[in-house]
């Protein structure tokens, strides 16, 4: 049995709802601006990608609203406009036929920080008797499983920036457990002054005060990476069950996995991505030739931008595979970014299209990489995604277009012409 | 699409227990734990660790932890928060357990899931109160910040931190599903291996959450005890005058392992895991309906994967957390899974004994299953002198009791409604 993806829900930097995320990756169109949501003038970090526009009571139940942080609510918009997508109605299905298995790599931090001020400040009897389920790293699965009704199976995973492909492959395996429909993917938001100085000790932030050129993955020069809010939920169902019902869109196949772990710093010993790569290639029965675009993990750190450079050359040969990394344009999302850019990597082989590493001018040639940097026309057959953690964890996951899916026409309204392939 | 080692394939590899670590309330290690959990004696008392004056519920179950004592390098002791320090040494002492040297293990096919409620919470919160200067600002102040703080906002570190303890290099992740994590993780860590993904992997869970914000949290909510005056007897799950449970922190870490990868190199096998499943309530964040019916659910598939009747149950490790509700929708829910043989079957808490802590709760009484049926005994359920006659089940009170079990149940019931059941055998008394 395959587990394929039925419905795409988006929040993103640069797009609230999957269409405009797509129209505006493609027009490489950045989200990355100033920190508006506190001041952080104080900062040497003043850039995020922030999700424009997002008024919770327009998407949650009013009740909700003060019992949840942000990124619960931006999660919440993006599960139902998953299940809209996919056109998956919760009452059609039976209660523990339905799963959730998302990532965090944070709870509702804003939301706890404002409890732990109230703490520090006030005493204890000032804290939220929402705190202990508002902040919590299992909250957004929670919260989704009781909006929708769904009983069934539960995962949360944390690894980081690799959680939000980890989850997407627990979501695979209820599937194959014949749990028939999960919510899987991840939303991860913490731009709160909490949540900013908990990275920039880390020294993996850019610095740089200009929106256009502060991310820059895979560039000569590269400077760091900026930190975001959003993420993408995903509709996960077997393959037949889908098609019986009359899904609407079958964007792809869950091909391939394979998660490794980094030795420890300072052993020497090298890092295991490459062996995630093969690993989710051998899983889907590929080989690396099959592979039509890679969407890269693109830290911005140019040691991090380097050794995923060599595993990719490892797999593909110099300049063997087109790679592009459009999180430049949304910052990092943490377990939201790699679920995004899984549904970027589906959305481009419905379109035959390939967003662009926007932003980049001067990729650091010494990489050996095809990096996009212009949105390309491609057949796209095969993608594979990319996602390390913070820590070590590596990630890789190989989605395919559908043997059956009746093919849509690229669009080429937005499509700039780009490289020549 | 290739059967062998694919991510997602049903179970079909068996996995068996090969090693156990535990930091428990009381003093660490395994021995101590199960000299705990089989005296009927709590080990629960004053909180220490801050000054609990303003606080509802003033009592916890703290571990006797001293993490150089427990071979911990003065690096570690300052890197890792507390919850990550249990995990180290929990790992270690599994993998000893286990007879494992962590350069003997292959490392691509060694795994590690680990499970925690609330991180690094206790970190969390101290290096808040230095930034915020005691939450005076809220533009926080970085220069304060400490080096490794992503590490404890972000729990992926715990797993990482048992990683390179074991030199694995696998799939490592942790699982945080609130309350259930500790079970949840262990099932992934099964998972893992029956797919074929690993051959060894290091589960549990881990948590350290005696700390202001989460006492603070739970008074909110009325969920935790304030016998302040009498914490020993604090926590009493199904007793008629329990009134919440008493916070706690801990770890247990399991080497689990592929069924061939421990008999050929000729590992005791403690127990094998045997069925896992876990459901939602979809009712509400923290609140149980009383009909228990996902929890039985996820009973019933734990159960079907072992393919085990209701009858071969011979002990029911409870999540018994001491709350009215808790203790009431677990008692329907093994009435609706378990039908007649709820009645006969010994069901206790060991909370009782230990408190609860958390995502690591979980693994703990995964360990507590474990060696029951290693040293045929039933923990008992402490502090449960009068019966709460709308609890009509056997529930162990006081005293442990000496019976073979070939077959064993725990449960786990958490925020977010999550429910979630393992079977553990007797290993060889499966078919």
């Amino acid at each position: 049995m395959s587990a394929v993806v039925t419905g795409i829900g988006v929040v993103a930097p640069n797009g609230l709802g999957t269409a405009e995320f797509w129209r505006r990756t493609l027009d490489g169109e950045s989200g990355i601006g100033p920190i508006t949501r506190f001041d952080a003038s104080r900062y040497p970090v003043r850039l995020a990608g922030e999700v424009p526009g997002f008024t919770a009571a327009d998407h949650v139940p009013g009740r909700l609203v003060p019992q949840t942080d942000r990124g619960t609510q931006l999660a919440l918009a993006a599960t139902d406009w998953a299940l809209e997508d996919a056109d998956a109605h919760p009452g059609d299905f039976g209660d523990f036929d339905m799963g959730v298995a998302t990532a965090a790599s944070a709870g509702g931090f804003e939301f706890g920080q404002r409890e732990l001020q109230n703490l520090w400040r006030l005493g204890p009897r000032h804290v939220s008797a929402y705190q202990s389920f508002a902040w919590f790293y299992a909250v957004n699965a929670g919260q989704i499983s009781i909006r929708h009704g769904m009983r069934g199976p539960i995962g949360i995973n944390v690894s980081e920036q690799a959680g939000g492909l980890d989850a997407v492959a627990q979501a695979r395996r209820l599937v194959r457990k014949r749990t028939a429909l999960v919510v899987t993917g991840a939303v991860d938001a913490s731009l709160c002054p909490w949540g900013l100085v908990a990275q920039i000790p880390g020294g993996r932030l850019s610095t740089s005060g200009d929106p256009g050129a502060a991310y820059l993955p895979f560039a000569a020069g590269a400077r760091g990476h900026l930190p975001g809010e959003g993420g993408a939920i995903l509709i996960v169902e077997d393959a037949d069950h889908a098609r019986r019902r009359g899904a609407p869109h079958l964007y792809g196949e869950i091909a391939g996995y394979r998660a490794t772990f980094d030795p420890a710093p300072r052993t020497g010993r090298p890092s295991r991505l490459a062996s995630a790569v093969r690993g989710a290639l051998d899983d889907a029965g590929m080989a690396a030739g099959d592979i039509d675009v890679v969407f890269a993990d693109g830290a911005g750190v140019p040691e991090l931008d380097r050794a995923e450079a060599e595993a990719l050359a490892e797999v593909f040969g110099r300049c063997g595979v087109p790679v592009t990394a459009p999180k430049s344009m949304t910052g990092r999302l943490n377990a939201g970014g790699a679920a995004l850019d899984l549904a970027a990597a589906l959305l481009s082989i419905r379109d035959g299209v390939i967003p662009p590493t926007a932003g980049v001018v001067q990729p650091d040639e010494s990489y050996g990489l095809d990096l996009v940097t212009r949105t390309r026309r491609a057949t796209v057959g095969a993608a594979l995604v990319l996602a390390r953690g913070y820590g070590g964890f590596n990630a890789a996951m190989v989605v395919r277009r559908c043997p059956q899916a009746a093919p849509r026409p690229a669009r080429a309204a937005a499509i700039t012409q780009g490289e020549g392939t | 699409m290739p059967s062998r080692s694919s991510p997602g394939a049903p179970m079909n590899r068996r996995v068996v227990i090969t090693g156990i670590g535990v930091v428990a309330p009381g003093d660490p290690g395994v021995k101590a734990f199960w000299e705990r959990v089989t005296s009927g004696s709590s080990a629960t008392r004053p909180i220490s660790f801050f000054d609990p004056a303003p606080y509802r519920s003033r009592i916890a179950a703290e571990c006797d932890f001293d993490p150089v004592r427990e071979g911990l390098s003065a690096q570690e002791v300052r890197r890792l928060d507390r919850a990550a320090q249990f995990a180290v040494v929990c790992a270690r002492e599994a993998l000893a357990d286990a007879g494992l040297d962590p350069d003997d293990l292959p490392s691509e096919r060694t795994g590690v899931s680990l499970g925690s409620a609330v991180g690094c919470t206790t970190k969390l919160e101290w290096e808040y109160a230095v930034v915020s200067d005691a939450g005076r600002l809220w533009e926080v102040d970085h220069t304060y910040a400490v080096p490794h703080l992503y590490d404890y906002f972000t729990p992926g570190s715990l797993a990482a931190e048992v990683a390179w303890v074991a030199g694995a290099e696998g799939p490592v992740t942790v699982v945080s599903a609130g309350c259930t994590s500790g079970l949840d993780a262990v099932g992934h860590g099964c998972e893992l291996i029956g797919e074929g993904s690993a051959d060894v992997v290091i589960a549990g869970g881990t948590d350290a959450p005696i700390s202001p914000i989460t006492v603070a949290c739970f008074d909110a909510i009325l969920a935790t005890s304030n016998h302040n005056d009498d914490p020993e007897h604090a926590m009493r799950p199904f007793d008629r005058t329990r009134n919440g449970f008493v916070l706690a922190e801990g770890a247990a870490v399991l080497v689990l392992e592929e069924l061939g990868h421990a008999r050929r190199r000729g590992a005791r096998a403690i127990a094998e895991i045997t069925g896992f499943a876990n459901r939602s309530n979809a009712y509400h964040m923290t609140g149980l309906r009383t009909d228990g019916r996902e929890m039985a659910e996820a009973i019933r598939a734990a159960l079907a994967e072992a393919r085990l009747a209701p009858e071969a149950v011979g002990y029911v490790n409870a999540h018994g957390t001491g709350t009215k509700q808790n203790d009431r929708h677990e008692t329907a829910a093994f009435k609706a899974a378990l039908g007649p043989h709820a009645y006969d079957v010994p069901i206790s808490s060991i909370k009782s004994m230990i408190g609860h802590s958390l995502g690591a709760i979980g693994s703990i009484e995964i360990a507590a299953c474990a060696l029951a049926i290693e040293h045929g005994v039933v923990p008992p359920t402490a502090n449960l002198h009068e019966p709460d006659p709308e609890l009509d089940l056997d529930y162990v009170p006081l005293t442990a009791r000496e019976k073979r079990l070939d077959a064993v149940l725990t449960v786990g019931s958490g925020f977010g409604g999550f429910q979630s059941a393992m079977v553990l055998q007797r290993p060889g008394a499966v078919a």
